[in-house]
């Protein structure tokens, strides 16, 4: 199935145990370099320039001078030890370059060199580098294997964030033309067409009247999944994975039939089909702003009252942590049109919402009318996505995003399972396809980092019966349904939160 | 790297999927399907054949639940499923029977 040796499950230990090191096992690993025709329509350089160091340099310069918790993050590791074994890349692959402080370390040290008293006249002293060609290549190396989980960052007694410098260093690379062509080729589809398959507007509506026809024949009920549909009240903004993958789109029908059911108008956007937004995972705000200005547009032309998101992992991240000063949902930006939009929306409901927030309010209120019967065949567990579980809330309490989705889960299936503590929560490990990973070219480094997760697994299958792994995030899906079969584990036991609604939601007359 | 056959060199990319949409035929997705260790038949075809009818129209791969209606409705209703397709093409249809359809290759988070 692979030429990499696929990591052994032990199913006596909830977290893995440290490896034996293998330095450099992985630096062979480099996903494929964006080309001039996904570099320059998000602004960047088509190839590596000429005076490469010295724009790295500076461009260091400016985000250290931009982001305050970046030069916080550089200067205050004590190598302390406590984040090496917190990675899921480096419990995968024994290579020690993956420890989190070693990811660091690859920027820090040229940080250091430039940026520092010692560095600059002592280098060999304190570990600082020049910005070489190797170094460069080892950067676009390990700051590819980084799903920005912020796993680590959980342990760090001092709260160092590597995904944010990981960010940084990505945002370094595309400055000097050296980008990542699976996210900015998505990034560039985004920008041009609206969403990260490029589906355009009629491929759209062929497939949500397919799916209402679906619907139709399984249920017998008229459930509309509508496009721009002006004056509805909900404008739903969900990954365009919905759309097109499996179970994605099984979790579109069940948003739908909540909606339905709910008695709640809702619309899609033809111009902002797409959630998620890989701004984030290369570290560039203005194109995270580009992006998420298309969301404003649609908000404001279709005149809707509330903005609710689907399952996607990074997008509820953007859309609850940076959407209120990028585009005005919520509060924060204080240009005209983002304060239109805060006059337009309702006060009465959070700005924005998560579909399972809202699912949620609908099941407390006695809203929906649900069968739990319809799951029995399943045991279900939960997957914490990363970006939900650290970097965002839902509800009014805290942990309320690990509470909420579970009680959606719980109020329509009757068998369920956590996995372990240390492997849940805001412990959670990643899928091992997120923050920019998800491409064929890094299968590898996928399937290994997944090892963790599937470690957990293996054992509530082996105790507990469990058949079945919610989610609520594209990314982790897809990255499931490609990487179980090679620990082998079933494809189709990865399942949307919102499939399991939608299986068990009885449609028709309230009583 | 580029495929060559019956004296005609075609460009790919560096996945392997064709440069140039209108370099594809029958031949040359033999050769690209050879490549996958994908044996052709009939049913692969009829897969290949609606996804190039499918992106004249709209410029885009099916959906994952397109395609497998489609499939049901030529094959039979035993066929229209994902588990079908992921026999015909064990790599995932939607990546897979698109390079072979000489489709460019589906992006996003799929």
């Amino acid at each position: 199935m692979a030429d990499y040796e696929i990591p052994k499950l032990n199913p006596e230990l909830d977290v893995p145990e440290i490896p034996a090191l293998e330095p450099d096992k992985m630096a062979g690993l480099k996903p494929f370099v964006a080309a001039p025709a996904h570099q320059e329509p998000l602004g960047f350089p088509g190839e590596l320039v000429d005076n490469w160091q010295q724009v790295a340099i500076d461009k260091m310069g400016e985000l250290l001078g931009k982001y305050r918790s970046l030069q916080v993050y550089l200067d205050s590791c004590v190598k302390c030890g406590a984040c090496t074994d917190k990675c899921h890349y480096f419990l995968g692959t024994n290579d020690p370059k993956n420890m989190p402080v070693a990811r660091q370390d690859l920027l820090r040290s040229v940080y250091r060199r430039h940026f520092t008293f010692a560095g600059k006249y002592f280098p060999k002293l304190v570990g600082a580098r020049d910005l070489t060609e190797e170094v460069l290549d080892e950067w676009y190396s390990y700051f590819h294997q980084c799903s920005q989980c912020r796993r680590c960052s959980v342990y760090c007694p001092y709260g160092i964030d590597t995904a944010e410098i990981s960010m940084a260093a990505r945002e370094i690379m595309d400055a000097v033309g050296k980008g990542q062509k699976y996210c900015n080729e998505i990034l560039g589809k985004v920008l041009k067409i609206g969403n990260n398959l490029g589906l355009p507007e009629p491929a759209l509506v062929d497939t949500l009247e397919g799916l209402e026809e679906d619907i139709k024949m399984d249920t017998g009920v008229d459930v509309r999944l509508p496009v721009d549909v002006k004056g509805a009240e909900v404008l739903l903004i969900t990954p365009s994975a919905d759309f097109f993958a499996e179970p994605h789109i099984d979790g579109l029908i069940g948003y739908a039939k909540v909606f339905h059911q709910a008695g709640i108008s809702w619309t899609l956007s033809s111009y902002a089909s797409e959630a998620g937004n890989f701004g984030m995972f290369i570290g560039s705000y203005d194109t995270m702003r580009k992006a998420a200005l298309r969301i404003r547009q649609a908000a404001l032309e279709l005149g809707v009252k509330r903005i609710v998101v689907g399952e996607c992992g990074h997008a509820w991240r953007v859309a609850y942590s940076f959407w209120n000063t990028l585009t005005g949902v919520g509060a924060g930006a204080d240009d005209p049109f983002g304060q239109m939009l805060q006059k337009q929306l309702d006060p009465r409901y959070p700005q924005p919402q998560h579909i399972c927030e809202l699912t949620s309010d609908l099941i407390d209120r006695g809203a929906l009318k649900l069968d739990k019967s319809a799951n029995d065949h399943r045991v279900v567990t939960f997957h914490d996505s990363c970006n939900v579980a650290r970097a965002t809330r839902m509800g009014d309490r805290p942990g309320g995003q690990f509470e909420i989705p579970r009680k959606v889960i719980q109020s329509v299936c009757a068998n369920y399972v956590d996995m372990a503590p240390d492997t849940i929560r805001q412990n959670t490990f990643c899928c091992g396809g997120g923050g920019g990973l998800l491409t064929d070219d890094l299968m590898e480094i996928r399937v290994k980092g997944a090892m963790p997760r599937m470690q957990a697994l293996d054992q509530v299958m082996n105790e507990n019966g469990v058949n079945t792994m919610a989610s609520i995030c594209a990314i982790c899906k897809s990255q499931f349904s490609k990487v179980l079969p090679y620990y082998d584990k079933p494809m189709h036991m990865i399942a949307s939160v919102h499939q399991l609604v939608s299986d068990s939601i009885i449609l028709g007359a309230k009583e | 790297m580029p495929i060559e056959i019956n004296g005609k060199s075609v460009e790919t990319d560096e996945e392997g999927y064709l440069i140039n949409l209108a370099d594809w035929d029958e031949d040359i997705a033999g050769e690209l399907a050879k490549s996958e260790n994908v044996e052709m038949s009939d049913s692969h075809w009829e897969v290949v054949n609606f996804l190039r009818e499918y992106y004249n129209e709209y410029q885009i791969a099916p959906a994952v639940r397109v395609l497998t209606k489609a499939i049901g409705k030529k094959l039979g209703p035993e066929k229209g499923n994902s588990k079908y397709l992921y026999e015909l093409f064990p790599y995932g249809p939607a990546k897979q029977a698109c390079k072979i359809a000489g489709l460019p290759k589906p992006t996003g988070c799929i």
